[in-house]
């Protein structure tokens, strides 16, 4: 199963390599990674997306959380939280047909058009993981030259 | 006795008026090591610690440098020193190779959980990442076998540095911390600051016991019919022997120790079952395959105790007591979980206890029964013979001559396992093995360790000629230094566990297992200016063990015992505790 969790961490060099190097030192895949300051400078938000069942993840929390220098660790899965993913696509669109059609699914989706070229465009999309999947997917057919996903950022909707 | 208590801060005593004086790095460090109660340090010089090296001849004898032969040496040494003491141990090595020598002994440590300072010098900041003459990336190398590390980028954080390194080192969960400095920040010049508060908000070692697990915990050791304390390293890292001892004998409880807690409960106390495990008694292994009930406090279910886990102690509930939340339910389920240190826990077990009558211990009588039952089936035994020496009367016979009250050190194996089973340790940090990284080559130099915390107690190494092969050199430190020093080498001219392993899971297919070319142990004492005895006959055993033990100085015992003799009984790989092999 999917797990999203919100890892605090002081904001110091080595920092990641800690948390990153639990995971690869126990053969656990890491999906996504996104790391970045909070309102406190001292301090990193690391979003990371992984998957295993509930104990493995169970266990993997308590092994970040004893990192000296973790804050805290929430697994934000089956809490109330708020899960956004940006990706980057650079599609082919050859002929007027092709570049018309790919514009009605930029409309249709949340989508936004970052840059025309003459033989194509560059979308820029935000959503959910599941809705950038189905948005790959439905480009796929006009052929996608290029593709750049952030990986999740989420925020629990209680209160910290 | 030594202190069994590791404090959670260390007094800091006057550092002669050194505050505020511009000095150098190396001095810095010097200074901030005796501010934590540093009189020791073992080590091996090299060129990116110069300047270290340079102030610590200055620095006697407020600093005593112990100059091991090689840096696993160095660390073992210093593993003993703290696993005896409950001091912290402190390494000082250089760059490079030596720090990748040192990494088997601050593996060794983080898993057994001793806290260790270990130094390490590292190339000029300017030259980092750059190929430099013996460099090598120590923080990356050290990180997953250790609980923290630092690289020092300028002189004005090395104190406040190796403040926090002491306070991580030996709060909590104890365990190794490195330290890695560039050799200009040794050069450097600023002023000694005072130590300031330690502010990690993350690390919260010393946690409230919640309250309300302790009444539950009570309530289910009051009601259990068929209860075991399974007891740990924790007891000890705690000082929490006699906390334990009250618990157990106020409830009459079955109490079984771990390898790593051998000593935290009396041996030959009649609640004590032995260690349980692979190579545990009968009695002990089938009480917690039995239990209704497990208390288990300061361990952490090792593959070696637990045998196959599906089939580990199914009728019990898990009460599991631990300092590391990190151990709660991550190999067994624990269905009360307290966080919090052996002793803290313990005491307040003991208090809650108060609140009620004391129960009869007749309540137990059908346990107990059935527990003594198990040990009239399988007692330990081993047969004896006139001709050869067995590495069990070896054991035994140690016992004998030391009344339990000797501080033994060990490698991994055979030897260490019937060490377990025969010598019947009488306090807490008399053991001083490698359990979870089982490193052969540990035990001579943490036996020397040991011996330079306790200079007039009787410390030995007991070794195979497997495991003494690995470090003996560090008989030129135990001699140059004067220490009394005994080792025994339980000789089987083989390497005997994997010996073992292969006669009965390979057919005796016997694969590069025989030790057919050793050196004569008694010239190689001679050799380095020790003493040296053999004894092969078993008429002979006591005289010669009584003899080297007498002697002053350094000496090493080469006991020729049987090759073809194997650790029983034993739970074989896959099986569960229940099902075990008695020989």
């Amino acid at each position: 199963m999917r797990h999203t969790l919100s890892i605090l961490v002081e904001n110091r060099y080595g920092e990641l390599a800690r948390i990153v190097g639990l995971f690869s030192a126990r053969g656990y895949n890491i999906e996504s990674l996104t790391v970045a300051e909070t309102l406190d400078p001292s301090i990193s938000c690391v979003t990371m997306v992984t998957s295993g069942d509930d104990r493995t993840v169970e266990q993997i929390v308590k092994q970040v959380n004893k990192l000296v220098r973790v804050v805290k660790v929430t697994d934000l899965t089956g809490l109330s939280h708020f899960e956004r993913e940006m990706v980057l696509i650079n599609v082919k669109a050859g002929d007027q047909i092709a570049f018309q059609r790919v514009l009605q699914l930029v409309s249709q989706n949340q989508m936004r058009v970052a840059e025309v070229m003459p033989d194509g465009l560059i979308i820029e999309a935000t959503g959910k993981w599941e809705e950038m999947n189905d948005l790959v997917r439905e480009l796929m057919p006009f052929g996608i030259r290029g593709i750049v996903r952030t990986g999740a950022v989420a925020l629990s909707k209680e209160a910290n | 006795m030594p202190s069994t208590a590791i404090e959670d801060r260390c007094p800091m005593p006057d550092t002669d008026g050194a505050t505020a004086q511009m000095m150098r790095g190396a001095r810095i460090l010097l200074e901030s090591l005796i501010r934590e109660g540093v009189d020791t340090i073992f080590g091996y010089p090299g060129g990116a610690v110069l300047h270290i090296y340079d102030e610590l001849a200055k620095a006697a004898p407020r600093l005593r440098h112990i100059l091991a032969r090689h840096e696993q040496g160095a660390v073992h040494m210093a593993e003993g020193y703290s696993k005896a003491s409950g001091r912290v141990g402190v390494v000082l090595v250089t760059s490079g190779p030596g720090a990748t020598n040192a990494i088997t002994g601050i593996a060794n440590a983080y898993m057994d959980s001793t806290p260790l300072v270990v130094i390490t010098g590292q190339v000029p900041s300017k030259m980092i990442g750059t190929d430099a003459f013996q460099e090598v990336d120590t923080i990356g190398i050290t990180r997953p076998c250790t609980k923290y590390n630092y690289m020092v980028r300028t002189v004005n954080e090395l104190a406040e540095i190796v403040h926090e390194a002491f306070y991580l080192a030996r709060s909590g969960r104890p365990g190794p911390v490195v330290i890695d400095i560039p050799k200009d920040v040794t050069a450097d010049q600023a002023l000694l600051a005072d130590p300031v508060e330690v502010r990690l908000p993350g690390y919260q070692p010393g946690v409230t016991v919640d309250p309300q697990q302790i009444v539950r915990a009570i309530a289910k050791l009051l009601a259990a019919r068929r209860p075991v304390l399974y007891v740990g390293g924790g007891i000890i890292h705690a000082g929490a022997s006699e906390e334990l001892f009250a618990l157990a004998e106020k409830l009459h409880l079955p109490v079984t120790p771990t390898l790593m807690g051998l000593g935290c409960f009396p041996s030959g106390h009649p609640l004590s079952l032995g260690m349980l495990g692979m190579h545990g008694t009968y009695w002990a292994n089938m009480a917690i395959s039995a239990a209704d009930l497990i208390l288990a406090i300061g361990v952490r279910f090792d593959d070696r105790v637990t045998g196959a886990l599906e089939k580990f102690a199914r009728q019990a509930e898990v009460i599991h007591v631990d300092v590391d939340p990190s151990s709660i339910s991550k190999n067994v389920h624990a269905h009360c979980a307290i966080i919090g240190d052996a002793k803290s826990v313990l005491q307040r077990m003991l208090a809650a206890l108060d609140e009620h009558s004391v129960p009869s211990p007749s309540r137990l009588d059908a346990w107990w029964e059935q527990i003594d039952g198990w040990k009239l089936k399988a007692p330990l035994t081993y047969e004896r013979s006139r001709t050869v020496i067995k590495p069990q009367q070896l054991c035994e016979e140690l016992h004998r001559l030391t009344r339990g009250e000797a501080i033994i050190a060990t490698d991994v194996g055979q030897h260490q396992m019937w060490l377990a089973q025969y010598y019947g340790f009488r306090g807490p940090r008399q053991s001083l093995t490698s359990g979870g990284l089982g490193a052969m080559g540990y035990g001579f130099p943490a036996a020397l360790g040991a011996q330079i915390a306790f200079p007039d107690r009787q410390v030995i190494a007991f070794v195979g000629d497997g495991g003494f092969q690995m470090t003996a050199q560090e008989l030129a430190t135990a001699v140059q230094y004067r220490t009394n020093t005994k080792i025994v080498v339980m000789n089987n001219n083989s390497l005997g566990m994997v010996r073992q392993w292969q006669e009965i899971f390979y057919q005796r297919n016997y694969s590069h297992v025989d030790m057919e070319w050793s050196p004569d142990f008694v010239k190689l004492a001679h050799a380095y200016g020790a003493v040296g005895l053999r004894v092969t006959h078993p008429a002979e055993l006591t005289t010669v063990l009584e003899k080297g033990l007498a002697t002053p100085g350094v000496v090493v015992m080469d006991v020729v015992v049987e090759t073809e003799e194997n650790v029983y009984p034993m739970v074989p790989p896959g099986a569960g505790l229940g099902e075990m092999v008695l020989g």
